[in-house]
């Protein structure tokens, strides 16, 4: 039982140990500190080039709507389908800046940014498309970013000197292509083209490396019609992400993918179902990513998937928030999150509940990779390498 | 500047009432550290526009202040001297822009890590002025109801799943003149303790015949404020460099007659709500747009700041959600409606007025009562209902008010 005496660590081991025993009783999994490694893992996906596939479970969702056994029905693709084909870490602390943008880019750095997260700015650290291609040589097309918001942008490249122009991620923004395609107009497709829930009213103006219109055509091999004519099949912003990034995987196929989803962040405008509704879709559309990874020849078999979010939400305990709302207290329960890996070279079923930090991911991927996160302030996953 | 050169004519730019409550304690506010200060100057520079509660823990905070030794006083702030400030800060007018002091030191502490720390010697802080200077008990037990479900014609999956644990679920609870009955004895109490501010009727929608003795705000009454509003912000953000941090600043600067929202000629003026109105439209975010997150956000800040003894919130379906440029426009057609959204909506929205109410002094003694509008389903908590029970019996609301 926590108290309000508890520590932030200990409130922290609380919620992780919680997690694990919905997940132990909900999705079958196994302590992980009970198993042995395992060389098996990667022997089938040895063949090919490794990939990697990133999804943060974006806006930020809290236990009570997820893995406590009254949020379990908001994500039954997650507990019935995907945790069981995982390893599950029941305690992912992020120390740095609650803000979407800037913890996004400390996930991508592996170190917890401080700008200002409603800035037009690139990361001041390298990130992990950066260490990727520079280490492993890799062309620009080898490292995608598929954004939710216009804000996003320049999350594909650092301003580090050592780093920076030219050898970062090419950045997709599906709502900014859409509104190209468009041209701007067209209220048949404003429903997808919602944008950064925490200050409605601001959009920046976009600078860097975009992806540009008539990339459409050469890249994804879609022509602006086609494009145009399924947009308007789709229900959210997330799910047009979801379809640039089938289309990019089928098309590009890069072996550093990193989709942002966003629609849970619709929970700032305090409409509780709208929050739950974001949750649900987002459960599916991690989902349908999956399967797409499984399907797609250039995935099938050597891909690691990371699913994780960039922070959670305010608890409804903390009397200086109000709930799910909102992210600005900084207590245990928004900054505790969790993540999961699947794929080639994971094992099933099981799940950690030792603390690890966000910033761990970046230097994860490069043991995974083969490259060095060098600046980064994260430590390398060892139950994962 | 540190706090330690306070002088009284700084407070110049003050409202009276406020100007003159600091000049009054200004010894006691030079030796507080630059890290609480300008929080505390926050409340004061508001004095004028305060509910009486809120007025009493102002001056008993800054009598409390006052009386502290410096041995005390060390004890009482070590936690905020070892915060670290920027030039920038410490530079700043925290004196007359208190609100953007604290706003910018929020970024500060977030980008330096010093936020846990700084939470620690808040609640620190908090713990020691509790009981210093205990909150005053409410005069009669609180009493707080939620209507929800408006428009609805029928919902099946299970509803104040929340709050069931904490009292008796009714499933055959008499629906007719709901409203009304529960109006009347909200009205009634009004009549029986009538303390300023202590009343409320919040409503999603269009307000219901009342008692003039309540307190009470509406979305629908507020449409012309909010239309203001949003129109101010369209002009905002075509301005060129206009972010999201100025933006707040410009908020925060608005004045009720900015959104004309001040007294008709002939009406009385109170420029106590006309604040909190305000507030409650610049200072959240949902509120100008979805009428469920208007109850649940104006029920909250009635209830953290003129504690109420009775508030009845009654919420109203809100529009379908749409692209927020889309919402922020006021069209000429009718927003399409999302009632079941809404009830789901207020079903949370519930859940934290009674949090919210139990926040409050005298929470053991308080009873809450959540109905469904118009259908037999409500759930009544407080020390005459057991907790996680149901009731199949036919009930009628003044069997559920206790």
């Amino acid at each position: 039982m926590i108290d309000r005496t508890s520590t932030p660590a200990e409130l922290a081991r609380h919620l992780a140990l919680t997690r694990r025993d919905f997940l132990r009783s909900a999705a079958g999994v196994a302590l992980g500190s009970t198993l042995l490694h395992s060389p098996i893992a990667l022997a089938g996906a040895a063949m090919k080039r490794r990939k990697v596939v990133v999804i943060t479970f974006g806006g930020g969702a809290r236990d009570q709507e997820t893995f406590a056994p009254e949020g379990q029905e908001n994500i039954p693709h997650l507990m019935r389908e995907m945790i069981p084909q995982s390893t599950f870490f029941s305690q992912v602390v992020n120390r740095g800046i609650l803000g979407h943008y800037v913890a996004t880019a400390s996930l991508a750095t592996g170190t917890y940014e401080t700008f200002n997260n409603f800035a037009a700015v690139s990361p001041e650290n390298p990130t992990v498309f950066e260490y990727f291609r520079k280490d492993l040589h890799r062309p620009a097309s080898d490292a995608w970013v598929i954004a939710p918001s216009n804000g996003f942008n320049r999350i594909g490249e650092s301003s580090h000197r050592s780093y920076g122009p030219g050898l970062g991620a090419r950045v997709i923004l599906p709502k900014h292509l859409l509104t190209a395609a468009t041209s701007g107009g067209g209220s048949d497709y404003a429903h997808l083209l919602r944008d950064n829930y925490e200050t409605p009213f601001y959009t920046p103006e976009l600078a860097g490396n975009e992806f540009e219109l008539q990339q459409l055509a050469m890249m994804l091999k879609l022509s602006v019609d086609d494009f145009k004519a399924h947009a308007l099949t789709l229900s959210s912003p997330d799910e047009l992400s979801v379809y640039i990034a089938r289309q990019l995987m089928r098309q590009v196929a890069p072996s550093l993918l990193w989709i942002t989803m966003h629609d849970i962040d619709i929970a700032h405008a305090g409409a509780y179902s709208l929050y739950i509704d974001g949750i649900r879709r987002t459960d599916r559309l991690c989902a349908d990513l999956w399967k797409t990874i499984q399907s797609e020849p250039e995935y099938a078999g050597n891909t690691t998937l990371f699913i994780l979010p960039d922070f959670g939400r305010d608890s409804d305990e903390d009397a200086g928030g109000n709930g799910f709302q909102h992210h600005r207290t900084g207590d245990a329960l928004s900054r505790t999150t969790w993540m999961m890996a699947m794929g080639a070279g994971v094992r099933e079923g099981v799940v950690y509940d030792r603390p690890a930090e966000s910033t761990d991911l970046v230097p994860t991927l490069g043991s995974m990779l083969g490259f060095s996160a060098s600046l980064s302030q994260g430590r390398p996953i060892p139950e994962l390498l | 500047m540190q706090p330690t050169d306070l002088k009284p004519e700084q407070f110049n730019g003050y409202p009276p009432e406020a100007r003159k409550l600091a000049a009054n304690y200004i010894s006691a506010l030079r030796r507080l550290p630059l890290s609480f200060l300008p929080s505390l100057l926050r409340e004061v520079v508001e004095y004028d526009f305060k509910f009486p509660v809120e007025r009493r823990a102002v001056e008993n905070e800054l009598a409390n202040l006052a009386s502290l030794s410096p041995e005390q006083l060390k004890n009482w702030f070590q936690g905020f001297a070892q915060i670290h400030l920027s030039s920038q800060l410490e530079n700043s007018d925290w004196v007359n822009a208190p609100s953007q002091f604290v706003e910018q030191l929020s970024a500060h502490l977030w980008s330096t890590h010093q936020l846990d720390a700084f939470r620690a010697a808040a609640v620190g802080y908090a713990e020691r002025l509790r009981a210093a200077a205990p909150p005053e008990p409410p005069p009669i037990p609180r009493l707080g109801i939620a209507i929800v479900g408006q428009g609805v014609a029928a919902y099946d999956a299970p509803l104040f799943r929340k709050l069931r644990p904490h009292g008796a679920y009714f499933n055959h609870v008499e629906p007719e003149n709901g409203l009304a009955m529960l109006l009347d004895a909200v009205g009634a109490r009004a009549k029986a303790h009538p303390i300023p501010y202590a009343h409320w009727y919040i409503d999603g929608g269009q307000e219901a015949r009342h008692a003039p003795a309540l307190t009470c705000v509406s979305y629908a009454a507020l449409q012309p404020a909010r239309a203001a509003l949003t129109a101010k912000m369209r002009a905002e953000i075509e301005r060129p460099g206009m972010g999201p941090e100025a933006l707040r600043t410009l908020m925060a600067r608005m004045r009720p007659e900015d959104l004309g929202m001040t007294a008709a000629t002939g009406e009385a003026s109170d420029p106590v709500m006309e604040r909190f109105q305000l507030k409650v439209l610049t200072e959240s975010s949902g509120t100008q747009i979805f009428a469920t997150t208007f109850a649940q956000w104006t029920a909250r800040e009635a209830l953290r700041r003129a504690q109420p003894l009775t508030l009845l919130v009654r919420f109203a379906p809100r529009q379908r959600q749409r692209p927020m440029n889309e919402m922020i426009s006021e069209g000429t057609k009718p927003a399409e409606l999302d009632p079941v959204g809404s009830l789901v909506d207020a079903d949370f929205g519930a859940y934290y007025n009674w949090l919210n109410q139990q926040r409050l002094p005298g929470a053991e003694q308080s009873s809450f009562v959540a109905w469904f509008e118009g259908h037999n389903e409500a759930i009544a908590i407080g020390p005459a209902w057991p907790r996680g029970a149901q009731s199949n019996n036919v009930t009628d609301m003044k069997q559920l008010l206790g």
